[in-house]
């Protein structure tokens, strides 16, 4: 459980950072390396990251559209289309970074196995 | 085996970033477009109104006041600093929409969005519009100091956009996933011929010629004749033209051509119009004279327009600008006002071509003479580049042959266009920002080539006046109403009516000036001028109401713009509830014709007989003209003011007839017979959205510039009116700025356009104007005298030279 938090945390610390410097893709690469040096396990290996990058992105897609009253956000939520509501975008927002970092972790995994084995 | 997984894994994370990073159609890359930290979310911000900037390039500190609605009122030492200041302020609210333009404009959008704008590029680029960008370019740069503005503007923008960071790019860049380019002199000129398209880059050659040729001389002048038998013309009837000392053209012997033509390009919207009046001191109940302007184009967000106030200690301007356009295009100044409505004049002609065996030379006169190819090459969004050859004339660039929309292997039609003349234009709004009188004002209008404009005028000395300028041939009778052979010299444009006799007034008698696209002139002018898809109905709304009383206040103007009189519903709905035959009318057919028979012919929002005259009027009209609907043929069926006048003097001409059915029609039975079709679509409507009043019915919106972007758009804004009406708002156009000046000194002005200052779809000056504007309301324009902020003001923003 220790590790699960420590990832949670190191992932989304990694992800503030390197957003500094990288586009979007940051979070892939946060993910990635927090899988190689902060190893899960089954499912967790996914879902840690996964939830990490949705609670980063979604928080801080709500700060920002918060002070603006959602004007941009209900507008986009029709465009893509979810009904026009800001909150539901936000979500969608957190499950494409959440989804973007859990697969990418995967492939951390995977290659931390490897370097390990070989 | 052992390294399966982790290809796998590899593969799948590859995958998700390419599809998160890749925009697929419509649908944005979603990873970059939704991330908060450079994606959409980076867009949700309010407007920066206070605080310092620094613009390389500014020889003084440049101050810029905000006020409640987000006009800046910029305080500058010299007119290089106030245009750069402009470019960096238009760029600041409006920089994809003005970028977007010129694309539009230079036959560009396959670059945004791909191969699906290849048939539209392709039809711009033909149409000569880089081309006659580049004679503007040309012009302008024998002009010094007009060079050196427009290079002020070009680099003020450049600053707006170097000081961008990705996420800062507006929200059409992320959607559509590209980046600004470098704003040019050559980008003004663009949208300058944007805008000549928009507003002269209509006619009715090929369709008058099928038209012609189907129906012969003596129907074509009854269904198209040059006047009406009521013309209310812009300039007064009793004007003296005897100072006019240059002859029309006298008109050469040859025969018309006759040639069939399937499908024409693309034309402007024919709504595309504006009214505008002055009246004089004697009229005006305050004893100054007193301008109103408002200019009916596309309802688009952003708006078109884009206001500020603009001043150097030498001049001091405000009013609407057009985002990528140097200055004030129709406003005030201290000493003046003006404004502008279309003069809808027939500026282009199109000649047959007829070409040699390698389409390298043409015929002319008894000689060949050379085509010059001007290869446009058109890049496609991730498609190879697409390369058209289009051949020029001396008349211009061929539009139509064997490439595009025609099937002729040696023959072609090119066009001539006053679009392609050179011409400084952006030289009249530079010198009408700083005219001081009429006097500054005529001379200010020299300038003006294209497209050609009613430019209406009032001062504080008194003054009122209106002319009719650009550059017009002067043509031989009928010249240029039908296609003219190009391989012989008579046919050319002979010369131009020189400019000192374009049709103008200056305080004429009647102690009012006025334009809403009608007829320039009557027929006592010396040149040929015909109708040409003039305004019929909001001119003669607009002269009564300026000939029924003495005097006239600001409420006054306001209730004429917003005049909802249905002038050409009230000029046959009555004649046809009359003379219809109601007999064979079930209950709720009766019920409608009830409702038709209580309107006042207002086109209130809450009232349904706008709806019911628009579903009648237009079965009726299609059933009249089922003559023009031939497969293959270009035709355009005769104007709704001729239409009325046949229908109520001619109701058993043969036209009335419906071709296809065995009896032989008159416009009596025709009322019936379209007003039956009407009711039953009106009760379809009425089943489906509950009623059919004309708010609910007509359903005006303003929509985004990217193919109306419903999340991006207003939907269903309560506003009367209709096209033909003074407040001609339609559909998806209308008054796009509205605009009342009274010549005190300094001027009291209030104006309104539908939209709002900022093209930030997260910000709140996004479309804030539209309810308000819906309602008729203004608001007061506050025309700083002083670079002194006042309470009025929300925010002051220094722009600083970097040194």
């Amino acid at each position: 459980m220790k590790t699960n938090t420590t990832n949670f945390i190191v992932t989304i610390v990694l992800a503030i950072i390197l957003s500094l410097f990288l586009p979007w893709w940051s979070i892939m690469t946060a993910a990635l390396a927090s899988a190689l040096f902060v190893p899960l396990k089954r499912a967790a290996v996914f879902f840690v990251p996964f939830l990490a990058i949705l609670l980063f992105w979604a928080v801080y897609s709500f700060i920002l559209s918060s002070g603006n009253d959602y004007t941009l956000a209900k507008r986009i939520a029709v465009l893509l289309p979810l009904g026009g509501n800001p909150f539901i975008l936000m979500l969608a927002t957190g499950i494409v970074g959440g989804l973007a970092a859990g697969i990418a972790a995967i492939f951390g995994k995977q290659l931390s196995l490897a370097l390990k084995k070989s | 085996m052992k390294y399966f997984k982790l290809i796998l894994s590899f593969l799948l994370t590859i995958g998700l970033f390419f599809a998160l990073n890749t925009k697929f159609r419509a649908i944005p890359p979603i990873g970059k477009f939704l991330n908060p930290y450079s994606g959409v979310w980076q867009n949700e911000t309010d407007e920066s109104t206070t605080g310092e900037i620094t613009i390389p390039g500014l020889t003084d500190k440049v101050t810029v006041h905000y006020d409640a609605q987000l006009i800046p009122h910029i305080f500058a030492q010299n007119d290089l600093d106030l245009y750069r200041a402009q470019g960096y302020l238009t760029a600041k609210h409006r920089l994809w929409q003005m970028e977007f333009q010129t694309y539009a404009s230079a036959g560009r959008l396959s670059e945004i969005i791909g191969e699906g704008a290849l048939n539209y590029d392709r039809q711009e680029r033909r149409r000569g519009m880089v081309f006659g960008a580049e004679q503007t370019l040309k012009k302008i740069s024998e002009d010094k100091e007009t060079t050196a503005i427009a290079q002020a503007y070009a680099d003020g923008v450049n600053s707006y956009i170097d000081q961008l960071d990705p996420k800062d790019y507006p929200v059409e860049y992320k959607l559509l996933d590209y980046k600004p380019e470098s704003w040019s002199p050559k980008k003004t000129a663009l949208l300058l011929m944007y805008m000549t398209k928009m507003l002269a880059g209509g006619d009715e050659d090929m369709e008058n010629t099928n038209a012609l040729r189907l129906f012969g001389k003596e129907r074509f002048d009854l269904l198209f004749p040059d006047f009406f038998d009521n013309t209310e013309p812009i300039i007064p009837k009793e004007t003296d033209w005897s100072f006019v000392d240059v002859p029309q053209t006298p008109k050469p012997t040859s025969q018309i051509l006759l040639d069939s033509i399937t499908e024409t390009i693309d034309k402007p919207n024919p709504d595309n119009g504006s009214n505008n009046w002055a009246i004089s001191g004697e009229k005006s109940y305050s004893g100054h004279p007193i301008l109103a302007n408002d200019p009916h184009l596309g309802l688009n967000l952003p708006c078109i327009w884009y206001v500020m106030q603009l001043s150097t200690p030498t001049h001091n301007s405000f009013g609407a600008t057009l985002p990528g356009a140097i200055a004030v295009i129709s406003g005030f100044n201290q000493h003046i006002a003006w404004g502008e409505t279309n003069a809808t004049r027939d500026v282009i002609d199109w000649y047959k071509i007829e070409f040699n065996e390698d389409r390298t030379k043409y015929k002319f006169d008894d000689q060949w003479k050379d085509i010059t190819v001007r290869v446009e090459e058109i890049k496609i969004k991730g498609k190879p580049s697409y390369k058209d050859s289009v051949l020029y004339t001396h008349h211009g660039p061929v539009m139509y042959d064997k490439n595009f929309k025609s099937d002729k292997e040696l023959a072609g039609y090119a066009m001539q266009w006053t679009g392609h003349i050179p011409g400084n234009g952006q030289r009249t709004f530079l010198e009408l920002n700083k005219a001081k009188n009429y006097n500054d004002y005529t001379n200010a209008l020299k300038y003006w080539v294209a497209p050609a404009q009613n430019f209406v005028f009032a001062s504080t000395e008194g003054d009122i006046a209106l002319w009719i300028q650009g550059m017009f041939p002067n043509k031989w009778e009928d010249q240029g109403k039908f296609v003219m052979d190009g391989s012989k010299s008579e046919n050319d444009w002979q010369s131009f009516i020189p400019q000192q006799f374009n049709a103008h007034t200056k305080n004429p008698e009647r102690g009012f000036v006025s334009s809403a696209n009608q007829h320039p002139v009557d027929e006592a002018y010396p040149y040929f001028v015909y109708n040409d898809g003039y305004e019929t109905y909001r001119n003669r709304v607009i002269n009564d109401f300026f000939s029924s009383k003495d005097k006239f206040s600001i409420q006054d103007f306001k209730d004429l713009h917003n005049n909802n009189y249905n002038l050409k519903a009230a000029e046959l709905m009555p004649y046809m509830l009359e003379t219809m035959d109601i007999s064979s009318l079930n209950s709720e057919e009766k019920a409608i014709y009830d409702e038709a028979k209580a309107w006042r012919y207002n086109n209130d929002i809450n009232e349904v007989g706008p709806s019911i005259w628009r579903q009648w009027y237009g079965k009726l009209y299609n059933m009249v003209w089922d003559e023009f609907d031939i497969e293959d043929t270009a035709l355009d069926a005769p104007y709704t003011y001729q239409t009325i006048y046949l229908l109520k003097n001619k109701g058993d001409d043969a036209f009335m007839d419906i071709v296809e059915t065995p009896e032989t029609e008159t416009a009596k039975d025709l009322f019936l017979l379209a007003f039956k079709k009407a009711a039953k679509r009106l009760i379809e409507i009425k089943a489906e959205e509950g009623d059919y009043t004309w708010v609910n019915y007509k359903g005006t919106y303003a929509g985004h510039l990217l193919q109306a972007l419903p999340a991006f758009s207003r939907f269903d804004i309560p506003i009367g009116g209709d096209r033909n009406i003074v407040n001609a708002t339609s559909e998806n156009h209308g008054p796009s700025w509205r605009m009342i000046v009274e010549m005190t000194s300094p001027p009291t002005a209030i104006g309104i356009y539908p939209g709002g200052q900022s093209g930030n779809p997260g910000s709140k000056y996004y479309d804030n104007f539209i309810d308000d504007w819906a309602a008729g309301k203004y608001y007061s324009l506050n025309f700083m005298q002083t670079n002194e902020a006042t309470d009025a003001m929300i925010g002051t923003q220094i722009l600083t030279p970097s040194n």
